[in-house]
C-alpha cells in the first residue's frame, strides 16, 4: 500500500467513526455506539464499508433499531453500500464503555458500572459498590435486580434519598 | 479423524435449547402485570427478554443450517407440539409465584454450568452464544435464588408455598441431566455439552440455597422425561395455543 492511499484510507476511516459517533443508544440517548464500545471495528474496501457492532443483550430490543441507525448515518455520510454485521463473539462487556461514556451516563443520573465491593457469598457473587450519579454518595441500596431495561438495575440513594438506574456489569 | 457433522444434527440441538428458552419466557410472560410488585413484574419481564433473544439466536441459526427457508418465526411459532423439545421443567404453569420461582431457579441452577459449558463449543455460532448467555443468566440465578431464600426463610406461609412447589417441580429435574443420541454425537464431535457432568455444579448450587432458604432438599425419586423427545406434559397443548395464536390466524404476518 502506498502512503498516499493509508492516508486516504485513514481518512474514510476517520469519518466513519465519526459518523457512527453521532449514532445515540436510543433508549440512552446521551451516549453513541461508540462511547457504549459496541463498535468492534470497520473495514473499509473503497465505497463498501462494513461495521461490525455486539449487541449488548442478546434479547436487547434496541439492537435491530441501532443496526438501522448506523446504517442511516453511513448512508448519509455518502457510503450507500454500508453493512452491519452482528458479532457475538467475544461478547460484549461493560468494561468496553469508554471513560466519556461512563461521564456523560453519570450526568444523564444512570451510575455507571462499577467495581465490586465484595462478596456476598460464593454463589450470589458480587456487590458492586455502587455511587449515587446525583450526589456522589456511595450509601446507597439495590432496589432491583432488573430496571428499566435488562442492562440496568433499579437503585436507592440513602443519602439524597433519590431513585436512580445503574448500569450493571456485564 | 472425526466423522462429518451433520448439519442437520446442530440444527436440531439448536431448536431444542431455543425451545427451552422460548417456553420459559413465555410462562414468565404470563406474569406481565401480575407480578407481587412492580418491580419484579420488570424483573420477569427482563428474564424473558433475555431468554427470548437466546430463542432468537439459536432458531436463526437453526434455520441457516437448515437452508429450507424457515426464519426464527417460522420455527418458535409454526411446529406442532410433537415438534417442541424443550424440558417439561419450563413448561410446568405457574399456579403462584413459590411455582414460577422454584422452576426459574431450579432451571438457572442447570442453565448457568450448561452456557458456560457451551462457551467451548468446536461450533462458533453455539460457543460465541453460549459465553454471552451465561453472563446474562448469572443474573438470573442470583435473582430466583435472592427470592428462594426470602421466601423460603420468610413467614410460615411464604415457606410452606415454596416448599412445596420444589417438591412438586423436583420430578421435572433428572430430564435434564439425561444425555440422549442427539447430545452422544454431539458430544463425540465436540459440539454438544455433556449434561450429565453438569450434575454436580447443578448440586452444590441447588443445596447450597435450600439450605440458606431453609427448605427441604427432595429425595430423588422417579423422574418425568419425555420434553426431549417432544412427549410433553397436559400444559404444553394450551400454552402453545396462546403462543402460536397470531400466527395461527394470520400466517406468514409481521409486527
Ligand atoms: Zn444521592
Amino acid at each position: 500500500m502506498t502512503a498516499a492511499v493509508a492516508i486516504a484510507k485513514s481518512r474514510q476511516e476517520q469519518a466513519v467513526w465519526a459518523a457512527l459517533a453521532q449514532v445515540m443508544d436510543p433508549e440512552i440517548p446521551v451516549v453513541s455506539v461508540v462511547d457504549l464500545g459496541i463498535v468492534r471495528g470497520v473495514s473499509i474496501n473503497g465505497d463498501d464499508v462494513e461495521v461490525n457492532v455486539s449487541p449488548t443483550y442478546t434479547g436487547c430490543p434496541a439492537t435491530q433499531l441501532i443496526e438501522m441507525e448506523i446504517l442511516e448515518a453511513l448512508q448519509h455520510n455518502g457510503y450507500p453500500k454500508a453493512r452491519v454485521k452482528r458479532v457475538l463473539s467475544p461478547a460484549w462487556t461493560t468494561e468496553w464503555i469508554s471513560d466519556a461514556g461512563r461521564d456523560k451516563l453519570r450526568a444523564y443520573g444512570i451510575a455507571p458500572p462499577a467495581a465490586v465491593k465484595g462478596r456476598v457469598s460464593a454463589l450470589l457473587g458480587e456487590e458492586p459498590d455502587v455511587a449515587c450519579p446525583r450526589c456522589g454518595s456511595k450509601n446507597t441500596r439495590k432496589v432491583s435486580e432488573f430496571g428499566s431495561t435488562p442492562c440496568k438495575a433499579h437503585y436507592a440513594c440513602a443519602d439524597c434519598l433519590e431513585p436512580f438506574d445503574y448500569f450493571k456489569c456485564l | 479423524m472425526s466423522a462429518v457433522i451433520d448439519k442437520a444434527d446442530i440444527a436440531s440441538y439448536a431448536i431444542r435449547w431455543g425451545d427451552d428458552a422460548l417456553i420459559l419466557s413465555h410462562r414468565l410472560a404470563e406474569w406481565c402485570a401480575d407480578a407481587p410488585e412492580l418491580e419484579e413484574d420488570m424483573a420477569l419481564m427482563n428474564l424473558a427478554l433475555d431468554l427470548v433473544g437466546q430463542a432468537r439466536t439459536l432458531y436463526t441459526y437453526a434455520g441457516e443450517l437448515e437452508g429450507r427457508g424457515r426464519d426464527e418465526d417460522a420455527i418458535a411459532f409454526t411446529r406442532e407440539e410433537r415438534d417442541y423439545k424443550n424440558a417439561l421443567l419450563v413448561e410446568q404453569p405457574n399456579e403462584d409465584f413459590a411455582y414460577a420461582v422454584a422452576r426459574q431457579f431450579l432451571y438457572d441452577a442447570f442453565s448457568l454450568p450448561f452456557y458456560q459449558a457451551l462457551a467451548s463449543s468446536k461450533d462458533a455460532t453455539l460457543a460465541a452464544l453460549g459465553e454471552k448467555a451465561a453472563k446474562e443468566v448469572r443474573y438470573h440465578l442470583k435473582h430466583s435464588a435472592d427470592w428462594l431464600i426470602r421466601l423460603g426463610d420468610g413467614t410460615d406461609e411464604s415457606h410452606r408455598r415454596m416448599q412445596a412447589a420444589i417438591d412438586e417441580l423436583w420430578t421435572y429435574t433428572g430430564e435434564l441431566f439425561v444425555n440422549d443420541d442427539l447430545d452422544r454425537r454431539l458430544i463425540a464431535a465436540g459440539i454438544g455439552v455433556d449434561l450429565a457432568a453438569l450434575k454436580s455444579a447443578w448440586n452444590d448450587t441447588v443445596s447450597t440455597v435450600l439450605k440458606e432458604a431453609t427448605l427441604q432438599r427432595p429425595a430423588d425419586g422417579w423422574m418425568a422425561t419425555g420434553g426431549r423427545e417432544g412427549r410433553h406434559s397436559e400444559y404444553m397443548g394450551y400454552l402453545l395455543a396462546e403462543l402460536q395464536y397470531m400466527q395461527r390466524a394470520y400466517p406468514n404476518m409481521k409486527w
